[in-house]
């Protein structure tokens, strides 16, 4: 290990549409070390990683690589300086073979060179050898198992000269005989000189691979130890350690009939599996879990997205089957979306369409629509939502973000549901809107509807939920109260292997 | 207004023209002319206004033509069995929705891009006619066939109502249906239209049933105007349409436009030749200049999409 680290990032802050994922934070990797980065979603690990890799530029802040200070960094950039990411989802090209793939990520030259095919099979060989690889350099990409493709990743980063590798999540999707490959891989990487940043939730797989960890929150960098002079609960506790403000407006609601429920309830496409899960009128009910743990895929197939095909759902105590969106919105369930400028609210119809969409049959009267009454129904949730906008008739494309996730919000309401599912309902938008958002959900619940909300942020879902559901590997594994919860208990449980 | 700014563009376009004629060449403003011009693109307006649900939709139906070829022998075959002339209507407009129904199960069951799709069904369609027909045209037609029966004129203005009265009826079914609102959505964000509980495939395969339908229609009125049917009727007919609904300022990608736009951009297309031929222009030019409007209106859609996301990005 020398004294000049390899990577030294300081100061560095990155702002979308006004929410802050990076707030000043600093990393620093060595040459020779796997360095841990952990923290929460929307910690800002994502973030720090695609400013390395010259994906998007920071706003503030310096990046160094052996000294040298990057700016401007674009991917072309930061490839030829050396620097490569695995991604837990193979970046790879599926249709071409294993050795055109180790060739694209690292040949240089102009589009018109001419090709050697024999030397690219033989470096592909040599490369795939080398790190333990048994598929040959003919296989197709996409033949390869998902564990064989991410080799196949890393002998691509290793062929381009890769100095700096990030792997993020690499052993998510990985069996144990996979994952003892995988370390002793990066272990010869490490000892070839290599400066490896390593993301994982898997806390107990840090001591053995890693060197230092550091540890981000809240887009700053909170703590960078050595591995052996801390335990997991320590780490958790960095990683969750703040204050839950009180900001938000819970209100006590007696909660009423179950509105909801599931019984080993699963689809197996989707990957849930045995949900047992009761709601009731006036709760609301936080999912919480990590990213991947299929909170949005058991949303999913509440809505009949992706229809259950194991257990048994019940609607007000009725068994029912819900094979389509059409039928759950029948049975009085809604669900707002989580990624709303693509699916929350159509960007080329106006407000007062997009507000009906979901209940158009009501807006119908002897097959023709209404649109007086829908013109009065979108004006009515516009003022009772706060719809910052020119009228009714402005396209949902020139609302804010907050705006649009209001009217995404209306359209559902406009279906007057007996269940309505939130998933990440705040995401991506400002203070105010949320707060909004937020209280609009306490007079939602005191009217009765039975609210599932699901949610990355710790402290939303600590503040507004009446009870928490944790999620992990496409099952419920743990349900809290709101008394007992606490944050160290929800991401210990949304963690655990 | 802004939202209007493409249909506007063409409308103004085709009042510059019509002025420059009124100008020039009064006498295209004659009676008999208008007349012509009308009796002669009713047919195309019809299937235009057909393919204005299909681009509004995010989709392409580029065997028309086909269908429109198929659709008339039809019509002449049923009449010279003797059927009257309403039996022959419906029964062509049944083999319109059956040619459509099938574009719409390879479209939206089968998930083939509708450019592919509605490709191998202009081939098939044209060429089996071929095969069916020999090239034959439907001749000595019953007396009620031509006209309906009824004489030029009394016919003539039965065509141009049964094309407006179509256009009218599909401006209410897109702006006062629920069928409508979800050719919309569905054209703008498919998976968007699916969250919101409208089932995109049923909408799509509608959406190319109305279009088989409605070239049928066309199909039909148009073959009155003659006393044979030909059995090559119909070439070229998929790109009259398209080039209507894309100039009257429907998006190419779905989920933004008018009838309104569509109708201007039908008699735009439709008035510059006959146009230009007042004006003494060489008629050679007529193509040409039609490629030119075309090509116009895509471009003025990249700049507005251009400006759209700028406004956007400056509203936030």
């Amino acid at each position: 290990m020398t004294d000049n680290p390899l990577l030294h990032a300081a100061g560095l802050s990155k702002a979308f549409a006004g929410v802050q994922a990076l707030d000043g934070a600093s990393f620093e990797l060595r040459s020779g070390e796997v360095h841990a980065l952990v923290g929460e979603n929307g910690a800002g690990k994502s973030t720090l990683i695609r400013i390395i890799t010259g994906a998007i530029e920071a706003d503030e802040g310096s990046i160094l690589l052996d000294g040298e200070t990057l700016s401007h960094l674009t991917p072309q950039e930061a490839r030829r300086r050396g620097i490569a990411a695995i991604y837990q989802q193979p970046q790879i090209f599926p249709e071409l073979s294993a050795a055109e793939n180790i060739a694209l990520g690292c040949e240089r030259g102009g589009l018109w060179r001419l090709i050697d095919r024999s030397a690219r099979r033989r470096r592909a060989g040599q490369l795939l050898e080398r790190i333990g690889a048994r598929f040959s350099p003919d296989a197709i990409a996409s033949d390869l198992t998902m564990p064989e493709q991410q080799l196949l990743e890393i002998a691509r980063a290793i062929g381009a000269d890769a100095r700096l590798l990030i792997m993020d999540e690499p052993t998510a999707s990985l069996t144990e005989a996979d994952v003892e490959n995988l370390f002793r891989v990066i272990g010869e990487l490490r000892d070839g000189g290599a400066g490896v940043i390593y993301i994982s939730h898997r806390l107990e797989e840090l001591p053995v691979i890693a060197d230092r960890v550091t540890v981000l929150r809240d887009g700053r960098t909170i703590a960078t130890r050595a591995m052996p002079e801390i335990d997991r609960r320590e780490l958790i506790r960095l990683m969750v350690g703040r204050e839950l403000s009180a900001v938000f407006p819970k209100r006590e609601i007696e909660p009423g009939v179950t509105a909801l429920e599931l019984r080993g309830a699963g689809c197996t496409t989707s990957g849930v599996s045995d949900v047992t899960l009761e709601l009731r009128a006036g709760e609301i009910l936080g999912l919480a879990g990590l990213v991947g743990a299929g909170r949005t895929e058991l949303a999913r197939m509440i809505f009949g997205l992706t229809p259950a095909d194991e257990g048994e759902i019940r609607v007000h105590g009725e068994g029912v089957r819900i094979e389509s969106p059409a039928d759950a919105i029948r049975l009085g369930i809604a669900y707002v979306p989580e990624d709303r400028r693509r699916h929350g609210v159509i960007a080329e119809l106006p407000v007062r369409a997009n507000t009906t969409l979901a209940a158009l049959d009501e807006f119908s009267r002897y097959g023709f629509l209404d649109l007086g009454r829908e013109r009065d129904t979108a004006a009515e949730y516009v003022a009772r939502l706060g719809i910052k906008t020119a009228s009714v008739d402005a396209e949902a494309a020139t609302l804010s973000g907050g705006n649009q996730q209001k009217v995404a919000l209306g359209r559902w309401l406009a279906t007057k549901p007996a269940v309505l599912i939130l998933d990440e309902p705040t995401q991506g938008i400002d203070i105010g809107a949320k707060a909004e958002i937020h209280r609009l959900m306490g007079d939602l619940a005191a009217e009765g509807m039975a609210i599932l909300m699901i949610s990355s942020e710790m402290p939303e879902i600590l503040g507004m939920s009446d009870r928490i559901a944790v999620m992990r590997g496409g099952r419920i594994v743990g349900l809290f109260d709101r008394a007992e919860a606490t944050p160290e208990r929800v991401l210990e449980l949304a963690l655990k292997e | 207004m802004n939202r209007y700014r493409r249909e506007i563009a063409a409308a103004a376009a085709l009042a510059a023209l019509l002025a420059t004629v009124a100008l020039i060449a009064p006498s295209f403003f004659s009676p008999a002319n208008a007349r012509d011009l009308a009796l002669n693109n009713a047919p195309a307006l019809i299937v235009a206004t057909g393919m204005t649900f299909v681009i509004l939709t995010g989709q392409i139906d580029i065997s028309v033509g086909s269908q429109f070829a198929v659709a008339s022998i039809t019509a002449g075959v049923l009449a010279k069995a003797g059927l009257p002339m309403p039996a022959v209507a419906a029964a062509v407009v049944i083999c319109g929705c059956a040619m459509g129904a099938v574009n719409g199960v390879l479209v939206a069951r089968w998930r083939i891009p509708s450019i592919v799709a509605t490709l191998a069904m202009m081939v098939v369609l044209r060429d089996a006619l071929r095969w069916a027909t020999e090239g034959a045209w439907v001749q000595n037609l019953p007396r009620n066939f031509q006209w309906f029966g009824l004489g030029q004129t009394a016919g003539g203005f039965i065509i141009v109502l049964a094309a407006l009265l179509i256009f009218a009826a599909s401006i209410f079914l897109l702006g006062r249906v629920a069928a409508g609102r979800a050719v919309y959505a569905v054209g703008a964000s498919s998976e968007a239209a699916r969250l919101a509980g409208i089932d995109p495939r049923r909408v799509t395969f509608g959406v190319f049933v109305w279009m088989g339908a409605l070239t049928a229609l066309a199909a039909f009125v148009n073959a009155a105007r003659f006393a044979e049917v030909p059995g090559n009727a119909g070439v070229g007919l998929e790109l009259k349409a398209i080039a209507a609904v894309v100039v009257g300022g429907t998006a190419i990608t779905g989920g933004r436009g008018t009838l309104a736009g569509t109708l201007a951009g039908a008699a735009l297309l439709a008035v510059i030749g006959p146009a230009l031929a007042f004006l003494g222009v060489n008629p050679y030019w007529e193509k040409a200049l039609q490629g030119a409007i075309i090509l116009a209106a895509l471009l003025s859609e990249i700049a507005l999409g251009r400006m759209q996301r700028h406004a956007q990005f400056a509203s936030r």
